[in-house]
């Protein structure tokens, strides 16, 4: 009996095949990019040491009560006044730090009766239980924005030589670590280092009374 | 007249479809291998606040607490603000147990880094995020990412 070749297979649809599994993982794809902010919490401390005592105009107090409203440094504010405020308060270098050195780098007004330095500079948060969680965020967004664009304003002054071309040359170096973060960098990694020196994020956080 | 006719002139050939399917399995196992599928799937409302201070969160050492109101179809817990851990709602109580679970279950080199993030509903009161950062404090996970869309700066 004759051999007779097994017919070919019939090709044609795979193509629909292949469409049909495309399009269902096209639309249960969602390439998630979380973002936000990050923040460190204290550790719990039993220890009963007396808190050392902090002069008033070395704290910005930023208070939200339950209807939202903000109070900074016992004066009403808005929300879009926070940002400029905190920088202000920031940046003052009125007098001298732990060390006694007087913050050189600052360009605040140097106001006797505002933060020393910056190294002193401690903005004090407390909210109500029932602050929503938006405004909550929204406040955190403007505290951490201050100090944002501080240390963005030392980084331009110290390190704009070695990146000419970005617009903002904090965030140009904390990129360049996340891109290297498996071969170790240690003049970058200094250099972030002293920048968040300069401007270290001191933001405490109250807890809100319970009644 | 010739049995073989002559082609015509100026007859394109037909484009061969034959890699059509080779391109389209391409496409596919891309489409597969980015596709990650929601492990849990949400019981509560969640939309987020958003910030434009933001920075990118690192998947693999971090732990997801929900938190908001109860979405419509599960109306029979109430209308307050309720914490969710991958496919249940948790008390406060547990929270410590279930970070330690969550822990547990990451790579061991991550373990020493991990990141909580947060996903709480803009609505919630900011009274329950703040008992569960103290719940954090007491279960030694200190690195918080409070999770929000993305904000173009003014």
């Amino acid at each position: 009996m004759a051999k007779r070749a097994a017919p070919e297979v019939n090709a044609g649809s795979m193509a629909d095949i292949a469409f049909l599994l495309l399009i269902f993982f096209l639309v249960t794809t969602t390439i998630e990019k979380d973002k936000g902010l990050l923040r460190s919490l204290p550790p719990i401390d039993d220890s009963e040491v007396t808190p050392p005592i902090i002069k008033q105009k070395n704290l910005f107090t930023v208070l939200i009560n339950r209807h939202n409203q903000l109070l900074v440094e016992d004066e009403e504010m808005q929300l879009k006044d926070l940002r400029q405020a905190a920088v202000e308060f920031l940046d003052n270098g009125g007098g001298t730090n732990a060390a006694g050195e007087t913050c050189t780098y600052c360009k605040g007004k140097r106001d006797e009766s505002s933060s020393d330095h910056p190294d002193k500079a401690i903005i004090s948060m407390k909210h109500d239980r029932e602050t929503t969680y938006e405004k909550y965020m929204d406040v955190q967004n403007e505290l951490v924005a201050a100090y944002n664009i501080l240390r963005e304003r030392e980084a331009t002054r110290l390190y704009k030589k070695y990146y000419p071309n970005a617009e903002k040359v904090f965030t140009a170096m904390l990129e360049e670590k996340e891109k290297n973060q498996f071969s170790k960098d240690e003049v970058l990694n200094e250099r972030i280092e002293t920048i968040k020196n300069l401007f270290p994020m001191k933001l405490s956080e109250a807890e809100p009374d319970k009644d | 007249m010739s049995k073989f006719r002559k082609k015509e002139k100026g007859e394109l050939p037909a484009i061969s479809t034959a890699s059509l399917p080779d391109i389209v399995f391409m496409l596919l196992f891309f489409f597969m291998v980015a596709t990650v599928m929601r492990d849990s799937s949400l019981m509560i409302e969640n939309r987020l606040p958003s910030a434009d201070q933001v920075e990118k969160l690192k998947k693999d050492r971090t732990i997801f607490i929900y938190a908001g109101k109860p979405s419509s179809q599960y109306k029979q817990f109430g209308v307050e603000p309720r914490i969710q851990f991958n496919d249940a709602f948790i008390g406060l109580e547990d929270v410590q147990s279930s970070i330690y679970q969550g822990i547990s279950e990451m790579n061991e080199e991550l373990q020493s880094k991990v990141v909580v993030g947060l996903k709480v509903d803009k609505d919630t009161n900011a009274g329950l995020v703040s008992d569960i950062k103290q719940e954090l404090r007491k279960a030694n996970a200190l690195k918080v990412m409070y999770i929000a869309n993305a904000r173009k700066d003014e």
